[in-house]
């Protein structure tokens, strides 16, 4: 045998190679096509549900009143409902949430409470969403006699958030170099001046993306609102931004899709695709705000 | 050695109590929500007071030595006060409606209410708003609920833990960053809006394909919350993926094998508990979820198992513990039976929910401590 016929005998595949070969190429196309398999349907949906949505999707249907039985017009005061629940509902949970955060990460020791508050935060998170509808209605609207309102409503899911604003805060807190805080301690800075000096400074950013994400989630949920504070309908003056008050029922966003799709009767289908497209576009867009704020951050990131 | 004022130093002892209060507040949240949830549904279980009901009614007029007056009285009284206050026997008497002789004739027709826990657990029938005779039996619910999540995690854990593997092993950095993106996305897509896919498009296109007479059944709410639980379940089947030595990767490749070979033998063995963990948080999600499960399974107390091959029928109608509560809540009267039997299937939903989520955590405390 001349040396070329060895060589080429040399590097021929086996079977075994061609086997190994063909299974690794068979499992990333099985791998790929099950990732493609729940991304084309959601691009699907999503263009359907605009296709669908068109013809009554304009600028004004934001900003005008429901009409004719909520038949027609537009969306507003369920828009402006969202806004103050979501607004509220933060303006509690993050300060609560931040400094829990603050708590495990900078202060507590590995103990038996610190494993039982992060068992907690993990099982507060896993709640369905009607139980905290349940638990909002017993304690806030029938025990602390609020009645269904703005406050209740916003009281429960700040709850429901509590739990993901104290994971990610957490994440972001922990991100910060330690021996930033070495060197400050080293100083003879105390701890509290350290956290406010050294380390906010460096995780606000981050703290920050969380909390925006906790805005989507808390637009997007109908069942804790439910009985707390949102209702079918509430006519409010379509012109007034402070159009409800702390203790008055609200409409809501995602309560408006509930009830215009489930419960009243002959709603044209555009309007009904526009309020979920409209629902969607709101989540989406604060969703794709928080996305690009981390990946600035990551890239611009000083240490 | 650096002075402080007293002022300062104080508001700093306060400021770190604040902190430390906020530190445990996640424990008292979990503690309240129990204790809530428990507190308005506890009358049907502690309270064995004897409830008149329209049956029993009937039954009293039967009695001799009662005139029709009376009963006719009581009737007119349960309509009136019906939806404030439970029409019991001591109500009656105080209320003067019932003298102690006419009591001891009716008493053997008004039967102590009595809910048996077992009962409420393994009966069919679920009929809260009847009249005459309300049957609070959930394990059509349970099935309800069981058949939805079986069927939607069939779906969800093979192409979930599918498309963790192809994010963390088999793609490019910029491929994988898109991706995630992506899937990120799709699990900030808010509940009723995958339930209002559910009631129109996949309703739409169940009846075509397979059929079916009605849309809004087992397999709507299995792909609609197969689609739900996919991210977390890629998430965090990612993250446990992540978690795996480089060396392992290192030292797998080294010898020659190919990706595909070191996924199999060397990553699935090394992260299994925390893509366990995974799997068990989809279902946790699955069972949760209320809003589209609400509008997607279409609303028919059913169980769908039998004996019978294929043994879940999934192109039936179901209702699910989460789409009970939320349904039926807004009709009931604060303190009525039925009101209380819903908080009683929060609490239940709490219990399962809270295993799953503690047995997820013990799994993921496996591999730390590995």
């Amino acid at each position: 045998m001349s040396e070329n016929e060895i060589n080429s005998k040399r590097f021929t595949k086996t079977s075994l190679v061609l086997k190994k070969e063909f299974n690794e190429k068979l499992a990333k196309g099985i791998f790929f096509s099950m990732t493609l398999a729940m991304i084309v349907p959601l691009l699907l949906i999503v263009s359907f549900l605009i296709y669908k949505a068109w013809p009554s999707l304009s600028f004004s249907f934001i900003f005008d009143m429901p009409k004719n039985g909520m038949k027609e017009g537009g969306i507003w005061p369920a828009f402006l409902g969202t806004l103050y629940l979501v607004i509220i509902s933060l303006i509690i949970a993050a300060p609560v949430g931040v400094m829990a955060a603050i708590y495990l990460n900078e202060y507590a020791k590995d103990n038996w409470l610190t494993r039982t508050i992060n068992l907690a935060v993990i099982n507060l998170a896993g709640v369905p969403s009607i139980v905290h509808a349940l638990f909002g209605l017993g304690a806030f609207v029938l025990f602390a006699g609020m009645g269904t309102s703005v406050i209740a409503a916003s009281l429960t899911l700040a709850v429901m958030t509590l739990p993901v604003i104290i994971a990610s805060t957490k994440e972001a807190l922990s991100a910060v170099p330690m021996t930033f805080r070495q060197a400050s301690w080293n100083m003879g800075v105390s701890r509290w001046q350290t956290i406010q000096r050294i380390v906010l400074p460096n995780s606000i950013s981050g703290i920050l993306t969380g909390i925006i994400l906790q805005v989507s989630r808390a637009a997007g949920e109908t069942a804790p609102i439910m009985f707390t504070g949102a209702v079918v309908f509430v006519p409010i003056a379509g012109d007034e931004v402070l159009a409800y008050g702390l203790m008055d029922k609200c409409m809501a966003l995602a309560m408006h899709l509930y009830t215009i799709s489930t419960q009243i009767p002959n709603v044209p289908e555009s309007l009904q695709f526009a309020i979920a497209v409209a629902l969607l576009g709101v989540v989406l867009l604060v969703n794709a705000l928080s996305i690009g704020l981390r990946v600035y951050l990551r890239t611009h990131r000083k240490w | 050695m650096l002075h402080r004022s007293k002022g300062k130093a104080l508001r700093e002892a306060l400021i770190e109590w604040l902190i430390r209060i906020c530190g445990i507040s996640a424990v008292i949240f979990v503690f309240a929500i129990f204790f809530f949830v428990f507190w308005e549904g506890k009358g049907l279980i502690f309270n064995n007071k004897v409830n008149i009901n329209t049956a029993s009614i009937e039954a009293i007029t039967k009695v001799e030595g009662i005139d029709e007056s009376l009963a006719s009285k009581i009737v007119s009284t349960r309509s009136e006060i019906k939806l404030e206050k439970r029409l019991t026997t001591e109500w009656l008497l105080k209320e003067d409606l019932l003298d102690e002789d006419t009591f001891v004739l009716i008493e053997p027709f008004i039967k102590a209410k009595e809910f048996s826990f077992w009962k409420f657990l393994t009966t069919q029938e679920w009929y809260p708003a009847s009249e005459s005779n309300p049957r609070y039996g959930v394990f059509a619910l349970i099935a309800g609920t069981f058949s939805v999540t079986l069927l939607s995690m069939l779906i969800s854990v093979p192409f979930g833990l599918g498309s963790a593997l192809f994010i963390s092993e088999f793609c490019s950095p910029k491929l994988k960053e898109t991706l995630k993106i992506i899937i990120e996305l799709l699990a900030a897509i808010p509940s009723v809006v995958w339930g209002f896919i559910g009631l129109t498009i996949m309703n739409q296109l169940i009846m075509s394909i397979f059929g079916a007479q009605i849309g809004i059944n087992v397999l709507n709410g299995a792909i609609i919350l197969a689609l739900m639980s996919v991210p977390i379940i890629v998430s965090i089947g990612e993250d446990a993926l992540q978690a795996v030595p480089d060396s392992y990767r290192e030292a797998a490749i080294g010898l020659g094998v190919t990706r595909w070979q070191m996924v199999y033998k060397v990553l699935i063995p090394a992260a299994k508990n925390g893509l366990l963990a995974a799997v068990l948080l989809g279902i946790g999600r699955a069972i949760g979820e209320t809003m589209a499960v609400l509008m997607a399974t279409g609303h028919a107390v059913n169980n769908p198992f039998d004996g019978d091959f294929p043994f879940l029928h999934a192109l039936e109608s179901v209702k699910t513990l989460t789409a009970t509560i939320a349904a039926e809540l807004g009709e009931t009267a604060r303190g009525s039976d039925h009101y209380q039997v819903l908080f009683i299937v929060g609490i239940l939903l709490f219990s399962i929910t809270f295993l799953v989520n503690l047995t997820a955590d013990l799994v993921v405390k496996g591999i730390k401590n590995k």
